[in-house]
């Protein structure tokens, strides 16, 4: 048994020593997460964000809503009954970084897609007290106002690649793409397409409600209408889920 | 323990720790202004003016870094030069290298406080710096450890003092958190985005293994440091029982690294992740308290000295909130708990009742010991001290009771059914319960705030009283000279 005497008159023992117990928790923890297969669900119908969605999310990010909005719902009722079926791990598999967040100062939104009408979130984040009187929440009024800049986003694209998420730029990852998530879907993940793609979503949708502009607005709406809808959840048993718990 | 007499400047680097000193001043008041500014945004939101830059989402990240890393930071590297050349009896290993972590400090700070107003975040919290500011700061982190470490090996006494051993796990967990928590791909060599390397359920794991342990080391390990050297000296007694600082010592470092998933409780984490982090959070109170005894009990024989040291009363009562918020995290800690409290404002109140009560105070205690010593002078006036520790600690009850209130009842109201088995409340009901408590939160702030602003002008006089001492000392000097 080493006396604690040798530890503290050694500089180099101590810091070797704190490293060893201060890592442990963090291997155990983390480490089997990338292992466990069951970590993530197996399910379907989950794909990376198209390029407006992206930048929707990007803006999400940049203003800071994940402090606010959680994007994670638990297994409770009341929570069932106000945001639906709790989220599973693989709804966030392509998410870089998570956004699920710590704090509901707002509701979750991790399945606000498809809730409302364009039309409400655009009047709702230009002024939320315009459609809901009692909100806290900011105005964005500077959204609708500003062309999104998209200039970059076959880079960010390929960032995302690099971390591992599946756009594609070569024919093999386009058809990978295409037997992974169908023809439509892969034909939105393909790089060398991005711009064209994110001009068509935007214009053909027109989110917005301001036609042939493309803006800040258009994006953020598109990618909280596509949150929690990816997933079909008729066609899976209940116990399905809970066997990944 | 040091014996050499004050403001050595030839012994002793003080120049460094004033420097850190005077900006952890400055970054308190800003950071801690800038959190009664957002928390006035949630109750009066026209203060947004739709102004980009200081909406709440843009604002936030500004308020916990200056406090955390700004006021906490520079608190932090400020008092650990000083302890550990006191307690080494030895000078920095290196002037220049301590410059340098000041400057790239406090440039990591304010870049990173400009760039969330502009909108540049990786959007975790507590890490929401950029990529470069990350380098940035990478690079600081290596050069302190390294100063640190060969200025402990230039001691003059065999041993390491205790308080050395929470700033060296401080820097070694900070160094691994960051590393881990920061891996992200950048757009470009000329872009400030980047996407974190992990997704999903990993990447949350991994935030809030950092986050949390960002509270453990960056928050209370490296405080206790402060508390191990500042308690003792100021109660001018020996640390009550060294067996109980290595137990704790080592189940704290330990034990700490596990909790993080309690911030992850019901979600689509693995239960077994998140029971594990439940079990060792319960733990974890039993080397809290044995800090919290060990400093407290310092004082035993000399408790008359909180009837007339405003000092020792910082010291005390900072260590009587660690100890309530470290019972208060275990207790959230519980899965039946945290269903109620997650989401809501009592986990805010939680942090504050830990970085007002604990952190802020056992640095405003420190600061009131270090500061007079390092000017070779005596503070400008006790009776201000006296009144910045009755406005702080006004501040932080009125601060944790509202956010008690705020979130338990919305807690209680978003679980409650009517009898028709229907939700009693819309999601926006509770938004407009929490007007009230968000009004009375910011007011507690606004005493915490004013309480520093007092601490700042009391110290401004005491350094300013110190020049013109030193002036009129060199004066009579020169006189003599003269005559002679």
């Amino acid at each position: 048994m080493i006396k604690h005497e040798s530890i503290e008159t050694n500089a180099a023992l101590l810091v070797i020593l704190t490293l060893i117990v201060v890592s442990i928790g963090g291997l155990v923890e983390i480490v089997p997460l990338f292992y466990i297969d069951d970590t993530v669900e197996d399910v379907e119908g989950v794909r990376p964000y198209t390029a407006l969605e992206l930048r929707g999310r990007d803006i999400y990010q940049r203003e800071g809503c994940y402090l606010c909005h959680s994007q994670m719902i638990r297994p409770f009722r009341d929570e069932l009954l106000r945001y639906g079926h709790y989220s599973l791990a693989a709804e966030s598999q392509y998410d870089h970084p998570f956004q699920w967040g710590s704090k509901r100062t707002g509701p979750d939104l991790a399945r606000v897609g498809g809730k409302y009408s364009n039309a409400w979130h655009v009047a709702h984040l230009n002024n939320p007290r315009d459609v809901v009187p009692q909100s806290i929440m900011p105005n964005y009024p500077w959204l609708l106002q500003t062309d999104l800049d998209y200039s970059d986003i076959q880079e960010r694209m390929r960032a995302l690649k690099r971390t591992g998420v599946p756009y594609s730029e070569t024919q093999q990852e386009y058809d990978a793409n295409v037997a992974e998530f169908g023809a439509a879907a892969a034909d939105q993940l393909d790089i060398l397409h991005a711009e064209e793609n994110l001009m068509h979503q935007a214009l053909t949708e027109d989110y917005d409600g301001q036609r042939g502009r493309i803006t800040e607005m258009d994006a953020l709406v598109a990618y909280l209408q596509v949150l929690g809808t990816m997933v079909d959840f008729s066609k899976y048993d209940e116990g399905y889920f809970a066997d990944f718990r | 323990m040091g014996q050499a007499g004050t403001g050595s400047i030839q012994q002793y680097n003080y120049d460094i720790i004033k420097k850190f000193a005077v900006m952890a001043l400055v970054w308190g008041l800003l950071g801690m202004a800038t959190g009664v500014y957002i928390a006035s945004e949630l109750a009066w939101p026209f203060l947004n003016f739709d102004i980009p830059q200081i909406t709440f989402g843009r604002l936030r990240p500004v308020h916990t870094t200056l406090v955390i890393f700004g006021f906490g930071g520079s608190a932090l590297f400020a008092t650990s030069y000083y302890v550990v050349q006191r307690t080494c009896q030895t000078r920095l290993y290196s002037d220049w290298m301590a410059v340098f972590t000041f400057w790239g400090w406090q440039a990591a700070v304010a870049l990173g406080a400009v760039s969330y107003m502009f909108g540049y975040t990786q959007s975790r919290e507590y890490a929401e710096f950029e990529w470069p500011i990350d380098l940035i700061i990478l690079v600081t982190w290596v050069v302190y450890f390294t100063l640190y470490i060969q200025t402990i090996r230039r001691r003059s006494q065999p041993h390491i003092y205790v308080a050395n051993w929470f700033y060296i796990a401080f820097i070694l967990v900070i160094a691994l958190l960051h590393i881990f928590n920061n891996l992200a791909v950048p757009v470009g060599l000329f872009s400030m985005k980047s996407y974190s390397l992990f997704s999903g359920v990993q990447d949350a794991m991994t935030q809030w293994w950092y986050g949390h342990n960002a509270v453990g080391f960056f928050l209370t390990a490296a405080f206790l440091g402060m508390m191990y050297y500042f308690v003792p000296k100021q109660a001018g007694r020996p640390v009550y029982s060294y067996r109980l600082s290595i137990v704790h010592f080592w189940a704290l470092a330990f034990l700490y690294m596990w909790v993080g998933a309690h911030h992850l409780h019901w979600t689509a984490l693995p239960d077994w992740t998140s029971t594990l982090a439940a079990t060792f959070s319960i733990m974890l109170l039993l080397p809290s308290w044995g800090g919290m005894i060990n400093g407290i009990m310092t004082l035993s024989g000399a408790w008359e000295k909180l009837r007339t040291d405003p000092i020792m009363l910082f010291l005390i009562t900072s260590l009587s909130f660690y100890g309530m918020s470290t019972f208060e995290g275990p207790l959230m800690s519980l899965k039946s708990v945290n269903a109620l409290s997650h989401y809501t404002d009592w986990t805010i109140g939680h942090v504050h009742s830990g970085a007002l009560g604990w952190v802020a105070m056992v640095t405003f205690g420190s600061f009131y010991h270090m500061v007079p010593r390092l000017y070779d002078t005596r503070i400008y006036s006790t009776r201000l001290i006296y009144l910045h520790f009755w406005l702080a600690t006004i501040g932080i009850v009125l601060y944790i009771t509202s956010m008690w209130v705020a979130g338990i009842v919305q807690g209680l109201m978003l679980r409650s059914f009517d009898d028709y088995g229907n939700l009693s409340y819309t999601f926006v009901e509770s938004v407009a319960f929490l007007h009230k408590p968000y009004v009375w939160r910011a007011l507690g702030g606004l005493f915490f705030v004013s309480g520093v602003a007092v601490m700042v002008f009391n110290m401004f006089m005491t350094i300013r009283r110190s020049r013109s001492e030193a002036a009129e000392l060199e004066a009579r000097i020169a006189a003599k000279m003269a005559r002679a």
